[in-house]
């Protein structure tokens, strides 16, 4: 069960006088149950990439296989694929059209075909898990607050049960609060039921404390696609693309620059306080 | 496949009719459609179909953008001169079952159709050499004379202007509301037309709200930095007339004293 990406190529305008190609040989496998990174500036590729994952944009060049399955196959069922592969996009709450939250998180699973129980159960659990209470299922999805909404929304994507879960900038226009409840969230729903999350970013303070895997994009180009640790420490390469490695680790760096005898692949803040600690006591 | 829009859209170049005053435009799209109207021969329009060329390639525009944005006529094209084609009355050529072809006939259809295609190119050309902000202003300008009428010149083409700027970033929004429903299984291409109208729901709802909220920000900013209305405001760029607009002017004029001296 895996999803792969075999010399993708994706030129935007093709046959006119703007053709820019958008992704440029993109090769990649996606095993079963892994916390996915994706990071890129704007205007990298990665939305384009991910898109390319569900079928919502063919490939002008190269093949997709799911579950060793050629999605461009012409009896390859789109519908199935779409229920698997389940993509939040940016601002998901823009998409919310019902009168009430569970009608709209309703909408994916009756379509995926679901019988009226099934998506009644599924659509439920989506919302538990992503921490709605019950007193809100019958609200309108308009009255919530933006949290919420974004949290309804990505619920409509997990209540077409998907194997691979991808969200795009899931945490863009939150307050730190709102991005802590997010990422925390995707962490459950990743350890819960096992289900593959590739988190889509520009931030790498997002990701670096759950991937633990790092794809990084820039111009249409896979550049790093390793364990985090792995991929920061390439800081200067990752500065020429637009990105920034975390805060503490850039810190951490720096320390370890001066001559502290501090570990500089700490990720997160509880890792460097415990490695400086460890030196100063 | 929104995006296929060009009638109407700004073509970008470097060119004479680029730079002319969107005023001398605007006026010299009215004279030329009104001039269309009074050539009733074969050498009239061949005056205004040499005046049509002559601009494009004055203003650098490809052919083929041109032809693609006549498309979307065709069928009314077709249908018109269907139309004048059999159902002139005058000398008959041709008979079939019904209908009759007749010589006055194939006349009307002719100019009928050549006059169609040379309103739409010339209006075209006009939104094409001319970006949507110099348009209304220009509009703005050449209708200010109605605000003796209390008609609101300024507010309107301020809601027009408003307007053209909103159309690529609903499209764009459109597209992106499409793709986050068929990402939930949506499906806006088989089924009935009832289907498929109820398959709509899911675009329009959240186009409408986004449309709301982007009018309720705008708005905020506008009045963030003071906007109230037309009442004595200046602007960034005042339209001028320059040496090439007086030229433009006398073009036109030599149009229309043409429509009379032409038999």
């Amino acid at each position: 069960m895996s999803l792969i990406l075999d010399k993708i190529n994706y030129y935007y305008g093709k046959g006119t006088s703007f053709e820019t190609k958008a992704l440029k040989n993109i090769s990649l496998t996606i095993p079963d149950g892994e916390f996915i990174g994706l990071i890129g500036h704007t205007g990298s590729g990665k939305s384009t990439l991910i898109q390319h994952m569900n079928g919502l944009i063919k490939a002008d060049e190269g093949s997709i296989y799911f579950n060793g399955r050629d999605i461009y196959d012409k009896d390859f069922k789109m519908t199935e694929l779409r229920r698997k592969v389940g993509l939040v996009f940016q601002y998901p709450e823009h998409q919310l059209f019902e009168a009430t939250v569970i009608k709209d998180v309703l909408f994916g699973p009756s379509n995926m075909g679901f019988t009226k129980l099934e998506a009644e159960v599924a659509a439920y659990g989506a919302l538990k898990s992503v921490g709605i209470s019950d007193d809100l299922i019958d609200a309108s999805p308009f009255e919530l607050s933006g949290g919420q909404k974004r949290r309804v929304a990505i619920a409509g994507v997990l209540a077409c049960s998907p194997e691979i879960l991808i969200l795009d900038e899931p945490t863009a226009g939150l307050d730190p609060a709102g991005r802590t409840e997010i990422l925390r969230l995707l962490k459950n729903i990743h350890e819960e039921k096992g289900i593959t999350v590739i988190l889509v970013s520009h931030s790498m303070e997002d990701v670096a404390e759950y991937a633990e895997r790092l794809i990084v994009i820039d111009d249409g180009e896979i550049k790093f696609d390793d364990e985090p640790r792995v991929v920061f420490s390439h800081a200067e390469d990752l500065r020429k693309m637009g990105l920034e490695i975390p805060q503490c680790t850039e810190l951490m760096g720096r320390l370890a620059d001066l001559g502290l005898n501090v570990d500089r692949n700490c990720l997160t803040v509880d890792e460097a306080v415990k490695s400086i600690m460890g030196t100063v006591l | 496949m929104l995006r296929d829009l060009t009638i109407g859209q700004y073509y970008p170049a470097e060119s004479v009719i680029h730079r002319l005053d969107p005023r001398t435009k605007f006026l010299g799209t009215i004279i030329f459609i009104v001039a269309l109207f009074l050539f009733k021969t074969f050498w009239g329009f061949l005056l205004a179909g040499s005046f049509v060329i002559c601009v494009i390639a004055l203003a650098k525009l490809p052919p083929k953008y041109i032809l693609k944005g006549m498309r979307p006529i065709l069928f009314l094209l077709l249908f018109m001169m269907i139309f004048n084609l059999l159902l002139t009355p005058g000398e008959v050529i041709g008979e079939w079952w019904i209908f009759s072809v007749t010589k006055e006939g194939i006349y009307a259809a002719l100019f009928m159709g050549l006059r169609l295609i040379m309103l739409v190119m010339g209006s075209s050309i006009m939104t094409y050499t001319t970006t949507p902000n110099k348009l209304t202003s220009g509009m703005e300008s050449v209708f200010g004379f109605l605000k003796v009428f209390k008609v609101p010149v300024h507010e309107l083409a301020m809601m027009v202007s408003i307007a053209l700027r909103f159309i690529p970033i609903l499209l764009e929004e459109t597209n992106k509301i499409m793709k986050a429903q068929q990402a939930r299984g949506a499906d806006f291409e088989t089924g009935g037309p009832i289907k498929r109208a109820k398959a709509l729901i899911p675009i329009l709802v959240p186009l409408f709200v986004s449309s709301f909220r982007r009018a309720g920000e705008l708005a905020e900013a506008m009045e963030a930095r003071c906007y109230h209305g037309g009442e004595g405001r200046t602007k960034m760029k005042p339209l001028k007339y320059g040496r090439r607009d007086l030229v433009a002017y006398l073009v036109l004029i030599g149009l229309v004293v043409g429509c009379f001296f032409i038999p």
